[in-house]
Protein backbone atom coordinates (compact mmCIF):
# COMPACT_ATOMS: atom_id res chain seq x y z
CA UNK A 1 0.00 0.00 0.00
CA UNK A 2 3.05 2.19 1.02
CA UNK A 3 5.36 3.29 -2.49
CA UNK A 4 7.84 4.27 -0.08
CA UNK A 5 9.03 2.46 2.68
CA UNK A 6 11.40 5.72 3.50
CA UNK A 7 8.89 7.44 4.55
CA UNK A 8 7.51 4.98 6.59
CA UNK A 9 10.66 5.79 8.52
CA UNK A 10 10.60 9.59 9.93
CA UNK A 11 11.17 9.42 13.73
CA UNK A 12 9.54 9.93 16.49
CA UNK A 13 9.49 13.46 18.25
CA UNK A 14 8.41 14.28 21.97
CA UNK A 15 7.16 17.65 21.85
CA UNK A 16 7.78 19.72 25.05
CA UNK A 17 5.94 23.21 25.82
CA UNK A 18 5.84 26.07 27.37
CA UNK A 19 2.85 27.87 28.12
CA UNK A 20 3.38 30.77 29.32
CA UNK A 21 7.00 33.03 30.24
CA UNK A 22 7.80 32.00 33.08
CA UNK A 23 6.50 28.52 33.60
CA UNK A 24 8.97 25.00 32.41
CA UNK A 25 8.39 23.54 29.14
CA UNK A 26 5.91 20.52 29.89
CA UNK A 27 5.46 17.42 27.73
CA UNK A 28 2.84 17.56 25.67
CA UNK A 29 2.63 14.67 23.21
CA UNK A 30 4.86 12.88 20.63
CA UNK A 31 4.69 13.18 16.27
CA UNK A 32 6.06 11.60 13.73
CA UNK A 33 8.08 13.86 11.15
CA UNK A 34 11.16 13.90 8.82
CA UNK A 35 13.25 16.75 10.19
CA UNK A 36 13.33 19.01 13.30
CA UNK A 37 11.79 21.72 11.53
CA UNK A 38 8.79 19.90 10.54
CA UNK A 39 8.30 18.57 13.78
CA UNK A 40 8.26 22.14 15.03
CA UNK A 41 5.78 23.19 12.61
CA UNK A 42 3.53 19.85 12.89
CA UNK A 43 3.48 20.54 17.07
CA UNK A 44 3.16 24.02 16.61
CA UNK A 45 -0.33 23.03 14.41
CA UNK A 46 -0.98 19.84 16.36
CA UNK A 47 -0.57 21.13 20.24
CA UNK A 48 -1.07 24.91 19.87
CA UNK A 49 -4.00 25.46 17.98
CA UNK A 50 -5.89 27.65 20.78
CA UNK A 51 -3.02 29.20 22.02
CA UNK A 52 -1.36 26.87 24.34
CA UNK A 53 2.23 27.91 23.52
CA UNK A 54 4.90 30.40 23.53
CA UNK A 55 7.44 27.97 23.12
CA UNK A 56 8.17 24.33 21.67
CA UNK A 57 11.40 22.39 22.31
CA UNK A 58 10.94 18.77 19.71
CA UNK A 59 13.48 15.89 21.22
CA UNK A 60 13.54 12.97 18.92
CA UNK A 61 12.45 10.07 20.80
CA UNK A 62 15.31 8.16 21.22
CA UNK A 63 17.61 10.39 22.67
CA UNK A 64 15.29 9.90 25.48
CA UNK A 65 16.38 7.50 28.35
CA UNK A 66 13.82 6.67 30.64
CA UNK A 67 14.62 4.95 34.45
CA UNK A 68 12.98 1.31 34.44
CA UNK A 69 9.62 0.92 36.25
CA UNK A 70 10.65 -2.66 36.85
CA UNK A 71 13.42 -1.49 38.63
CA UNK A 72 12.46 1.75 40.53
CA UNK A 73 11.29 0.05 43.98
CA UNK A 74 15.74 -0.02 44.19
CA UNK A 75 16.17 3.03 42.11
CA UNK A 76 13.99 5.51 44.44
CA UNK A 77 14.73 3.60 47.36
CA UNK A 78 17.54 5.69 49.01
CA UNK A 79 15.06 8.82 49.62
CA UNK A 80 12.89 6.29 51.35
CA UNK A 81 14.64 6.69 55.10
CA UNK A 82 15.51 9.69 55.06
CA UNK A 83 12.94 12.03 56.53
CA UNK A 84 15.32 14.27 57.90
CA UNK A 85 15.54 16.02 54.51
CA UNK A 86 11.74 17.41 55.05
CA UNK A 87 11.58 20.24 57.53
CA UNK A 88 8.94 18.92 59.39
CA UNK A 89 11.18 16.53 60.82
CA UNK A 90 12.71 19.12 63.27
CA UNK A 91 10.96 19.64 66.27
CA UNK A 92 10.92 22.88 67.54
CA UNK A 93 8.84 24.88 70.61
CA UNK A 94 6.15 26.62 69.38
CA UNK A 95 6.46 30.34 70.33
CA UNK A 96 9.53 30.24 67.72
CA UNK A 97 8.28 32.52 64.58
CA UNK A 98 9.45 33.19 61.57
CA UNK A 99 11.53 29.94 60.63
CA UNK B 1 6.73 -10.02 47.36
CA UNK B 2 3.76 -9.28 45.05
CA UNK B 3 3.14 -10.92 41.39
CA UNK B 4 2.88 -8.35 38.25
CA UNK B 5 -0.93 -9.55 38.49
CA UNK B 6 -1.42 -8.09 41.86
CA UNK B 7 0.97 -5.32 41.47
CA UNK B 8 -1.53 -4.61 38.52
CA UNK B 9 -4.83 -5.80 40.46
CA UNK B 10 -3.43 -3.07 43.26
CA UNK B 11 -2.87 -0.45 41.10
CA UNK B 12 -6.36 -0.88 39.27
CA UNK B 13 -8.30 -1.01 42.66
CA UNK B 14 -6.45 2.50 43.63
CA UNK B 15 -7.03 4.31 40.95
CA UNK B 16 -3.13 4.40 39.89
CA UNK B 17 -2.90 4.61 36.54
CA UNK B 18 -0.75 2.16 34.38
CA UNK B 19 1.70 3.57 32.31
CA UNK B 20 2.90 1.75 29.01
CA UNK B 21 6.22 0.41 30.58
CA UNK B 22 4.54 -1.70 33.43
CA UNK B 23 3.22 -4.66 33.18
CA UNK B 24 -0.32 -5.37 32.24
CA UNK B 25 -2.36 -8.59 31.35
CA UNK B 26 -2.17 -9.60 27.48
CA UNK B 27 -5.94 -9.04 27.45
CA UNK B 28 -6.09 -5.37 28.99
CA UNK B 29 -3.32 -4.59 26.69
CA UNK B 30 -5.40 -6.04 23.92
CA UNK B 31 -8.52 -4.39 24.82
CA UNK B 32 -6.74 -0.86 24.98
CA UNK B 33 -5.17 -1.43 21.28
CA UNK B 34 -8.70 -2.41 20.00
CA UNK B 35 -10.52 0.18 21.60
CA UNK B 36 -8.31 2.77 21.27
CA UNK B 37 -6.83 2.60 17.50
CA UNK B 38 -10.73 1.99 16.90
CA UNK B 39 -11.24 5.61 18.31
CA UNK B 40 -8.34 6.79 16.85
CA UNK B 41 -9.57 5.61 13.12
CA UNK B 42 -13.33 7.29 14.14
CA UNK B 43 -11.59 10.48 14.36
CA UNK B 44 -9.98 9.85 11.12
CA UNK B 45 -12.70 8.75 8.68
CA UNK B 46 -15.20 11.61 10.70
CA UNK B 47 -13.23 13.94 9.05
CA UNK B 48 -14.94 12.70 5.96
CA UNK B 49 -18.58 13.60 6.07
CA UNK B 50 -17.76 16.87 7.43
CA UNK B 51 -15.49 17.53 5.13
CA UNK B 52 -17.66 16.90 2.28
CA UNK B 53 -19.48 20.24 3.38
CA UNK B 54 -16.65 22.54 3.58
CA UNK B 55 -16.69 23.92 0.05
CA UNK B 56 -20.60 24.57 -0.25
CA UNK B 57 -20.60 26.04 4.06
CA UNK B 58 -23.36 29.12 3.69
CA UNK B 59 -21.30 31.23 5.04
CA UNK B 60 -17.88 32.54 5.72
CA UNK B 61 -17.58 32.02 9.10
CA UNK B 62 -19.35 28.91 9.05
CA UNK B 63 -16.68 27.78 6.64
CA UNK B 64 -13.89 28.57 9.01
CA UNK B 65 -15.17 26.77 12.17
CA UNK B 66 -15.72 23.62 9.68
CA UNK B 67 -12.35 24.26 8.74
CA UNK B 68 -11.38 24.42 12.67
CA UNK B 69 -13.41 21.50 13.88
CA UNK B 70 -11.99 19.42 11.25
CA UNK B 71 -8.60 20.10 11.96
CA UNK B 72 -9.46 19.52 15.54
CA UNK B 73 -10.69 15.91 14.84
CA UNK B 74 -7.19 15.39 13.22
CA UNK B 75 -5.17 16.28 15.86
CA UNK B 76 -7.80 13.84 18.06
CA UNK B 77 -6.91 10.77 15.85
CA UNK B 78 -3.45 11.84 16.03
CA UNK B 79 -3.12 12.10 19.57
CA UNK B 80 -5.30 8.60 20.03
CA UNK B 81 -2.55 6.75 17.32
CA UNK B 82 0.53 8.36 19.32
CA UNK B 83 -1.08 7.09 22.96
CA UNK B 84 -2.12 3.38 21.37
CA UNK B 85 1.63 2.92 19.86
CA UNK B 86 2.82 3.07 23.51
CA UNK B 87 1.21 -0.36 23.72
CA UNK B 88 3.55 -1.80 21.26
CA UNK B 89 1.69 -1.45 18.02
CA UNK B 90 2.84 0.59 15.49
CA UNK B 91 1.52 3.73 13.28
CA UNK B 92 1.47 1.72 10.28
CA UNK B 93 0.37 -1.62 11.62
CA UNK B 94 -2.77 0.33 12.82
CA UNK B 95 -3.50 2.23 9.48
CA UNK B 96 -2.81 -0.70 7.60
CA UNK B 97 -6.10 -2.35 9.49
CA UNK B 98 -7.50 0.29 9.07
CA UNK B 99 -7.18 0.57 4.78
CA UNK B 100 -7.32 -3.37 5.02
CA UNK B 101 -11.10 -3.23 6.07
CA UNK B 102 -9.68 -5.13 9.41
CA UNK B 103 -10.08 -2.53 11.68
CA UNK B 104 -14.02 -1.11 12.74
CA UNK B 105 -14.41 2.81 13.46
CA UNK B 106 -17.72 4.60 14.50
CA UNK B 107 -20.52 3.37 12.60
CA UNK B 108 -22.16 6.71 12.62
CA UNK B 109 -19.00 8.05 10.19
CA UNK B 110 -20.60 5.43 7.22
CA UNK B 111 -23.99 7.54 6.82
CA UNK B 112 -24.49 10.08 4.16
CA UNK B 113 -24.31 14.30 4.50
CA UNK B 114 -27.08 15.10 2.71
CA UNK B 115 -28.13 18.30 3.48
CA UNK B 116 -26.35 21.45 5.31
CA UNK B 117 -28.31 20.80 8.50
CA UNK B 118 -26.82 17.61 8.91
CA UNK B 119 -23.34 19.30 9.97
CA UNK B 120 -25.57 20.94 12.66
CA UNK B 121 -27.18 17.47 13.39
CA UNK B 122 -23.29 15.75 13.83
CA UNK B 123 -22.11 18.87 15.85
CA UNK B 124 -25.03 18.06 18.28
CA UNK B 125 -25.89 14.65 18.05
CA UNK B 126 -22.62 13.01 16.88
CA UNK B 127 -20.29 15.17 18.99
CA UNK B 128 -23.04 15.18 22.05
CA UNK B 129 -22.78 11.57 22.34
CA UNK B 130 -19.00 11.37 21.10
CA UNK B 131 -18.61 13.79 24.68
CA UNK B 132 -21.03 11.52 26.80
CA UNK B 133 -19.10 8.65 25.56
CA UNK B 134 -15.83 10.41 26.00
CA UNK B 135 -15.85 12.17 29.37
CA UNK B 136 -15.83 9.28 31.46
CA UNK B 137 -12.61 8.57 29.71
CA UNK B 138 -10.56 10.75 30.77
CA UNK B 139 -10.71 8.74 33.62
CA UNK B 140 -9.29 5.39 32.22
CA UNK B 141 -6.92 3.64 33.94
CA UNK B 142 -4.17 3.65 31.23
CA UNK B 143 -2.61 6.78 31.63
CA UNK B 144 -2.04 7.92 27.78
CA UNK B 145 -5.37 7.02 26.86
CA UNK B 146 -6.78 9.27 29.78
CA UNK B 147 -4.54 12.00 28.92
CA UNK B 148 -5.31 12.01 25.24
CA UNK B 149 -8.99 12.16 26.25
CA UNK B 150 -8.52 15.22 28.63
CA UNK B 151 -6.91 17.26 25.55
CA UNK B 152 -9.73 15.61 23.45
CA UNK B 153 -13.00 16.53 25.51
CA UNK B 154 -11.51 20.31 25.74
CA UNK B 155 -11.33 20.84 22.51
CA UNK B 156 -14.99 18.66 21.82
CA UNK B 157 -17.09 21.12 23.50
CA UNK B 158 -16.73 23.56 20.62
CA UNK B 159 -17.29 21.15 17.99
CA UNK B 160 -21.24 20.41 19.79
CA UNK B 161 -22.13 24.38 20.42
CA UNK B 162 -21.14 25.34 16.41
CA UNK B 163 -23.21 21.99 15.54
CA UNK B 164 -26.43 23.19 17.58
CA UNK B 165 -26.17 26.71 16.39
CA UNK B 166 -26.07 26.12 13.05
CA UNK B 167 -29.64 24.08 13.70
CA UNK B 168 -30.73 26.86 15.78
CA UNK B 169 -30.30 29.18 13.02
CA UNK B 170 -32.18 26.78 10.61
CA UNK B 171 -34.75 26.33 12.88
CA UNK B 172 -35.68 30.01 12.91
CA UNK B 173 -35.48 30.40 9.29
CA UNK B 174 -37.90 30.01 6.55
CA UNK B 175 -40.23 27.56 6.55
CA UNK B 176 -37.71 25.39 4.07
CA UNK B 177 -35.06 25.54 6.64
CA UNK B 178 -37.09 24.00 9.22
CA UNK B 179 -38.10 21.19 7.22
CA UNK B 180 -34.43 20.98 6.58
CA UNK B 181 -33.33 20.74 9.97
CA UNK B 182 -35.96 18.65 11.03
CA UNK B 183 -35.19 15.85 8.46
CA UNK B 184 -31.53 15.75 9.57
CA UNK B 185 -32.31 15.23 13.33
CA UNK B 186 -34.85 12.68 11.77
CA UNK B 187 -31.99 11.01 10.47
CA UNK B 188 -29.13 11.30 12.47
CA UNK B 189 -31.09 10.57 15.89
CA UNK B 190 -31.44 7.22 15.92
CA UNK B 191 -27.72 6.65 14.66
CA UNK B 192 -27.05 8.42 17.19
CA UNK B 193 -28.23 6.48 20.03
CA UNK B 194 -26.58 3.43 18.29
CA UNK B 195 -22.68 5.14 18.72
CA UNK B 196 -23.12 3.66 22.47
CA UNK B 197 -23.11 0.53 21.50
CA UNK B 198 -25.08 -2.64 22.12
CA UNK B 199 -27.04 -3.62 25.28
CA UNK B 200 -25.52 -4.41 28.57
CA UNK B 201 -26.92 -8.12 28.16
CA UNK B 202 -25.15 -8.06 24.28
CA UNK B 203 -22.26 -6.42 25.34
CA UNK B 204 -19.56 -8.88 26.45
CA UNK B 205 -16.43 -6.53 26.71
CA UNK B 206 -18.16 -4.37 28.81
CA UNK B 207 -18.20 -6.22 32.07
CA UNK B 208 -14.28 -6.53 31.32
CA UNK B 209 -13.78 -2.93 30.59
CA UNK B 210 -15.43 -2.21 33.43
CA UNK B 211 -13.78 -4.46 35.87
CA UNK B 212 -10.29 -3.03 34.70
CA UNK B 213 -12.00 0.70 35.06
CA UNK B 214 -11.31 1.97 31.23
CA UNK B 215 -14.68 2.58 30.82
CA UNK B 216 -16.94 4.17 33.84
CA UNK B 217 -20.55 3.74 32.67
CA UNK B 218 -22.42 0.68 30.91
CA UNK B 219 -23.45 1.13 27.25
CA UNK B 220 -26.91 1.72 27.95
CA UNK B 221 -26.27 4.22 31.28
CA UNK B 222 -24.39 6.42 29.14
CA UNK B 223 -27.16 6.44 26.81
CA UNK B 224 -30.19 7.01 28.50
CA UNK B 225 -27.80 10.09 29.92
CA UNK B 226 -27.65 11.47 26.46
CA UNK B 227 -31.30 10.83 25.84
CA UNK B 228 -32.58 12.76 29.14
CA UNK B 229 -30.10 15.92 27.98
CA UNK B 230 -31.71 16.11 24.18
CA UNK B 231 -34.57 15.63 24.98
CA UNK B 232 -34.54 19.22 26.87
CA UNK B 233 -32.11 20.70 24.33
CA UNK B 234 -34.09 19.51 21.64
CA UNK B 235 -37.45 21.95 22.86
CA UNK B 236 -35.15 25.01 21.85
CA UNK B 237 -35.08 24.24 18.86
CA UNK B 238 -38.71 23.76 18.71
CA UNK B 239 -38.03 20.26 16.52
CA UNK B 240 -39.04 16.57 17.60
CA UNK B 241 -37.07 13.40 18.33
CA UNK B 242 -38.04 11.12 16.15
CA UNK B 243 -39.27 8.63 18.67
CA UNK B 244 -42.98 8.52 19.53
CA UNK B 245 -41.98 6.60 22.37
CA UNK B 246 -39.83 9.03 23.83
CA UNK B 247 -41.69 9.84 27.08
CA UNK B 248 -41.24 10.83 31.01
CA UNK B 249 -41.19 7.99 33.50
CA UNK B 250 -41.65 8.52 37.16
CA UNK B 251 -40.68 5.74 38.69
CA UNK B 252 -37.31 5.70 37.00
CA UNK B 253 -36.47 9.78 36.78
CA UNK B 254 -35.45 9.59 33.27
CA UNK B 255 -37.02 9.33 29.82
CA UNK B 256 -38.31 6.17 28.01
CA UNK B 257 -37.62 5.72 24.80
CA UNK B 258 -38.23 2.97 21.99
CA UNK B 259 -36.65 0.08 20.37
CA UNK B 260 -32.99 0.69 18.53
CA UNK B 261 -33.33 -1.27 15.12
CA UNK B 262 -30.24 -3.06 16.31
CA UNK B 263 -29.99 -5.31 12.40
CA UNK B 264 -29.52 -1.95 10.96
CA UNK B 265 -26.72 -1.70 13.31
CA UNK B 266 -24.82 -4.91 13.14
CA UNK B 267 -25.31 -4.48 8.82
CA UNK B 268 -23.37 -1.30 9.06
CA UNK B 269 -20.83 -2.86 11.69
CA UNK B 270 -20.65 -5.52 8.74
CA UNK B 271 -19.48 -2.95 5.90
CA UNK B 272 -22.84 -2.91 4.72
CA UNK B 273 -24.02 0.82 5.49
CA UNK B 274 -24.71 3.58 3.07
CA UNK B 275 -21.22 4.66 2.91
CA UNK B 276 -18.72 2.31 4.03
CA UNK B 277 -16.91 1.47 0.89
CA UNK B 278 -17.15 4.59 -0.12
CA UNK B 279 -15.11 5.86 3.16
CA UNK B 280 -12.60 3.36 2.86
CA UNK B 281 -11.84 4.50 -0.92
CA UNK B 282 -11.48 7.85 0.15
CA UNK B 283 -9.16 7.67 3.16
CA UNK B 284 -7.23 5.17 1.06
CA UNK B 285 -6.93 7.49 -1.83
CA UNK B 286 -5.50 10.40 0.45
CA UNK B 287 -3.13 8.30 2.19
CA UNK B 288 -2.16 6.96 -1.56
CA UNK B 289 -2.14 10.74 -2.95
CA UNK B 290 -0.42 11.86 0.18
CA UNK B 291 2.68 9.77 -0.75
CA UNK B 292 5.09 12.31 -2.59
CA UNK B 293 4.23 14.86 0.01
CA UNK B 294 5.79 12.20 2.50
CA UNK B 295 8.66 10.91 0.00
CA UNK B 296 9.28 15.09 -0.53
CA UNK B 297 9.61 15.31 2.94
CA UNK B 298 11.89 12.83 3.73
CA UNK B 299 14.36 13.23 0.83
CA UNK B 300 14.72 17.03 1.70
CA UNK B 301 15.25 15.61 5.50
CA UNK B 302 17.89 13.41 4.00
CA UNK B 303 19.69 16.26 1.43
CA UNK B 304 20.40 18.09 4.86
CA UNK B 305 21.52 16.01 6.39
CA UNK B 306 23.76 14.58 3.74
CA UNK B 307 25.07 18.15 3.10
CA UNK B 308 25.95 18.62 7.07
CA UNK B 309 27.75 15.91 7.34
CA UNK B 310 29.15 16.23 4.03
CA UNK B 311 33.16 16.33 4.43
CA UNK B 312 32.90 19.76 2.60
CA UNK B 313 30.78 21.54 5.26
CA UNK B 314 32.54 19.39 8.11
CA UNK B 315 35.48 21.60 6.92
CA UNK B 316 34.02 24.60 7.97
CA UNK B 317 34.91 26.00 11.76
CA UNK B 318 32.71 24.39 14.28
CA UNK B 319 29.83 26.88 15.72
Amino acid sequence: MEANPQSENWPLWEVFIRARQGLDHKHAGSLYAADAQMALENARDVYTRRNEGISIWVVESKNIHASSPAESGEFFDPANDKVYRHPSFYILPEELKNI
Amino acid sequence: MLGEQEIFDRKIEQEIRIEPKDWMPNDYRKMLIRQMSQHAHSEIVGMLPEGNWITRAPSLRRKATLIAKVQDEAGHGLYLYSATETLGITREETIDQLHAGKAKYSSIFNYPTLTWADIGAIGWLVDGAAIMNQVPLCRASFGPYARAMIRICKEESFHQRQGFEILLTLSRGSEAQKQMCQDAINRWWWPSLMMFGPNDDASPNSRLSMQWKIKRFTNDELRQKFVDVCVEQVKTLNMQLPDPKIKWNEETGHYDFGEINWEEFYEVLKGNGPCNKERLEARKKAHEAGAWVREAASAYAAKKNYSFNSPVHGSQPAK
